[in-house]
């Protein structure tokens, strides 16, 4: 049955490694949903995080598949219920005084923050995971979005469970 | 001492234990060519006459030996031509390094004069790939690519240097030894322990090998294991030579063009033992179909391969040589007497199918491979692609591992002359190359680079007129339409063709003909072609048509 699994992935910092990992997603027709990478505390290592659907096997020939990539230094599949996820967004919201009220109503109940206030825009910082993220989304839209963009998703396992590689 | 990129590529080749490579020169690789000439003494280069040729050279003296192939190219339009030879090599797993020129690092991603991203042109059809931006790094990352290229399952490695690298010095110290692979992954125990359970248990026995068996030299660990189980051994078309043809447990290749009684024998096998091999689609079929009545062990030294195409009963990953010796301790001594007679019926019925679906011409394709192969001794047989490949592939009797040399995953028209040619450099041994008119139309400009070498080189062409692989599935699946598969209005000669080129060669329409022009062709040295004429109507039989399953097999074509 397909599920959404998200994967760690530690590659090295070098040119190119992005396209290389993508570029198999493409090249074996795998969808991928969300896709972040940014530096580790060793400058020589980069981390992926990845979420995609499919169902176990799907999954199994993703990380086979990953793992043969000659700049891939280990790819951990992180359990969803062992794992802090979060997504931050940046959204813009026309700002006018009917609708004000709710919006900042709408921020508090969320534990979102403005960032920028301009008399006819706000623009709001939100972090969470996904569910959260859309959830906001679909409340505040009715007020009128003018632009947005999100991160995609970050995850580090609960406790003691890390990806070794950096070490 | 400094040395510049350009002879820190050819120390490092050298090094490598590498004395000869292909290519063809160009404006961004003329440093690294002035190199080549001063080291002319070290190591030979081949100029070939277009670089895709060069490409399936490289790839040729890498499957006879066993060795890295390198083939060197300039920018551009050089490197762009090398990927159709990288993409053969990559789906047969063929251990090669591509060395591109690229233009000086300042004019990268200017569009300047014969620039392409090749690094990323070739990164979905290498193993790996590199661009070496600073000559401080050239050694060593060539180094990576040898090892990169020879380590597990072996693969092309692309290494793109720009001019200003190849300019540049540095200090360079040459390491004393080739690069040593990475090391091999063994079987876990108590995997190699199920897998001996289920064979033990099986009644009914099925070896379906590949490529891995060559690759992993593997050869006589299989047969051992065959012989202790008593199972009949099918193949992929890459796993052709493995086993010499006349071992009796071989039953041939299997799958779309394969042996009737091997892809009968899989499809009535309670277990199939997949070894070195991946489950691909002409080797099974339509794959919802196939793996109904038996249950499968999967042995591979990819990882990645492991329930691909096919999902196993259970997957073992580790080098294949390791696995089939200890596996092969572990499992009980048998005969499985119902099953042999059964395998023996199926040989039979085959041997009778064979015959009656002979056309029964003067010079049909299995005549022209049993005639070239009563001759042969110790050559390399080398095939392009299409009907020729698959006449050859059941019929051609081998004897020894690395002396098929075919276009197995990619299918490339074209692959052979340069092929034949590597294979001939590597081993030194003449190779005989099987093509029809349409793929040896596709690189036939190798003959320059044949006749310049002397290359000991015999190319029997089974000239039909026609591109027979499309129209035999025009004659079965569109109503004999046959779209552009007549090549009739060529009007080639090819005999003229080959005293054009400065080779020599024969027409024969009989079979006393071909047997005198094998001889005449092996007597001499140097490349002689042997154009027979075949009809085009003889088809390739057995065959699983395109998505089918054993049960559409076709035999016969009335």
């Amino acid at each position: 049955m397909a599920k959404q699994y998200i994967i760690g992935v530690i590659v090295s910092n070098l040119s190119g490694v992005l396209s290389r990992v993508s570029g198999m997603f493409t090249r074996r027709s795998f969808n991928i949903d969300s896709l972040t990478v940014g530096e580790t505390e060793s400058s020589e290592f980069s981390r992926i995080t990845i979420a995609f659907h499919g169902d176990e096997e799907v999954k199994d020939r993703i990380i086979r598949q990953l793992d043969k990539l000659h700049d891939v230094k280990e790819v951990q599949v992180l359990d969803k219920h062992e794992t802090v996820i979060r997504e931050l967004l940046l959204i813009k919201i026309r700002n006018k005084p009917e609708t004000r009220q709710d919006i900042m109503t709408a921020v508090e109940i969320f534990r979102s923050k403005i960032v920028d206030y301009y008399p006819s825009s706000l623009t709001i910082e939100l972090t969470g995971e996904t569910s959260k993220i859309d959830a906001f989304i679909e409340l505040v839209k009715p007020y009128g979005i003018m632009e947005m963009c999100r991160t995609g998703i970050v995850a580090v396992e609960r406790g003691e469970r890390c990806l070794k590689t950096v070490k | 001492m400094k040395i510049s990129g350009a002879k820190i590529v050819v120390e490092t080749l050298i090094e490598q234990g590498c004395n000869t490579v292909f290519g063809y020169p160009g404006g961004q690789v003329i440093n690294l060519f002035d190199e080549l000439y001063l080291c002319r003494d070290r190591i030979k280069h081949v100029l070939t006459a277009h670089e895709q040729g060069a490409s399936h050279a490289a790839d040729g003296y890498a499957r006879a030996t066993g060795k890295v192939g390198v083939v060197i190219a300039t920018s551009g339009p050089g490197a762009t031509n090398l990927v159709t030879g990288i993409a053969t090599a990559y789906l047969d797993s063929v251990p090669m390094v591509a060395i591109t020129g690229n233009v000086p690092c300042s004019l990268i991603g200017r569009d300047s004069f014969q620039e392409v991203d090749i690094v990323g042109v070739t990164m979905p059809v290498t193993k790996h790939n590199f661009i070496v931006k600073d000559v401080s790094e050239l050694a060593d990352t060539l180094r990576m690519a040898f090892k990169i290229a020879k380590s597990g399952r072996p693969g092309p490695v692309l290494v793109d240097i720009p001019k200003d690298v190849q300019i540049a010095k540095c200090d360079f110290t040459p390491e004393s030894q080739p690069v040593v692979p990475y090391p091999l992954s063994f079987a876990p125990d108590e995997k190699l322990k199920e897998a001996a359970e289920l064979i033990n248990s099986c009644e009914r026995p099925y070896i379906y090998f590949g490529g891995g068996i060559i690759a992993g030299k593997a050869s006589d660990e299989l047969v051992a294991l065959a012989d202790k189980i008593d199972a009949p051994l099918g193949c992929s078309l890459m796993g052709l030579s493995a086993v010499p043809s006349d071992n009796p447990h071989f039953l041939g290749m299997q799958g779309m063009h394969g042996h009737y009684a091997s892809s009968v024998a899989e499809d009535e096998a309670d277990l199939v033992i997949a070894l070195g091999a991946r489950f691909s689609d002409r080797a099974t079929g339509n794959l919802k179909r196939f793996a109904k009545n038996f249950r499968i062990v999967h042995i591979d030294i990819d990882s990645a391969e492991l329930d691909k195409n096919v999902s196993a009963n259970l997957s073992v990953q580790g080098d294949i040589k390791d696995a089939l010796e200890r596996l092969t301790a572990m499992v009980e001594e048998k005969k499985h007497e119902a099953w042999s007679a059964r395998i023996e019926e199926l040989r039979s019925d085959e041997a009778r199918r064979i015959e009656s679906a002979r056309s029964g011409r003067e010079l049909d394709p299995f005549a022209i491979v049993d005639i070239v192969s009563e001759y042969e001794e110790n050559a390399n047989i080398v095939t392009d692609v299409g009907q020729h490949q698959m006449w050859t592939a059941q019929r051609y009797p081998l004897k020894k591992p690395r002396t098929f040399l075919t276009s197995g995953g990619l299918g490339t028209m074209g692959f052979g002359m340069g092929a034949a040619i590597g294979a001939a450099e590597a081993t030194g041994r003449r190779s005989i190359l099987f093509t029809g008119d349409g793929s040896f139309g596709m690189n036939l400009n190798e003959l320059a680079t044949s006749v310049t070498q002397n290359t000991p080189l015999t190319v029997v062409i089974m000239n039909n007129g026609v591109l027979g692989m499309v129209r035999q599935w025009q004659t079965l699946f569109f109503d004999k339409h046959y779209s552009n598969t007549t090549l009739d209005g060529r009007k080639t000669d090819f005999v003229k063709l080959a005293e054009a080129f400065g080779a020599k060669g024969t027409r024969v329409f009989t079979k006393d003909e071909l047997r005198n022009a094998v001889q005449e062709s092996f007597a001499y040295n140097g490349t002689f072609i042997i154009d027979c004429a075949v009809d085009c109507d003889e088809f390739v039989l057995p065959m699983l048509p395109p998505g089918g399953s054993i049960d559409d097999i076709i035999t016969e074509i009335k």
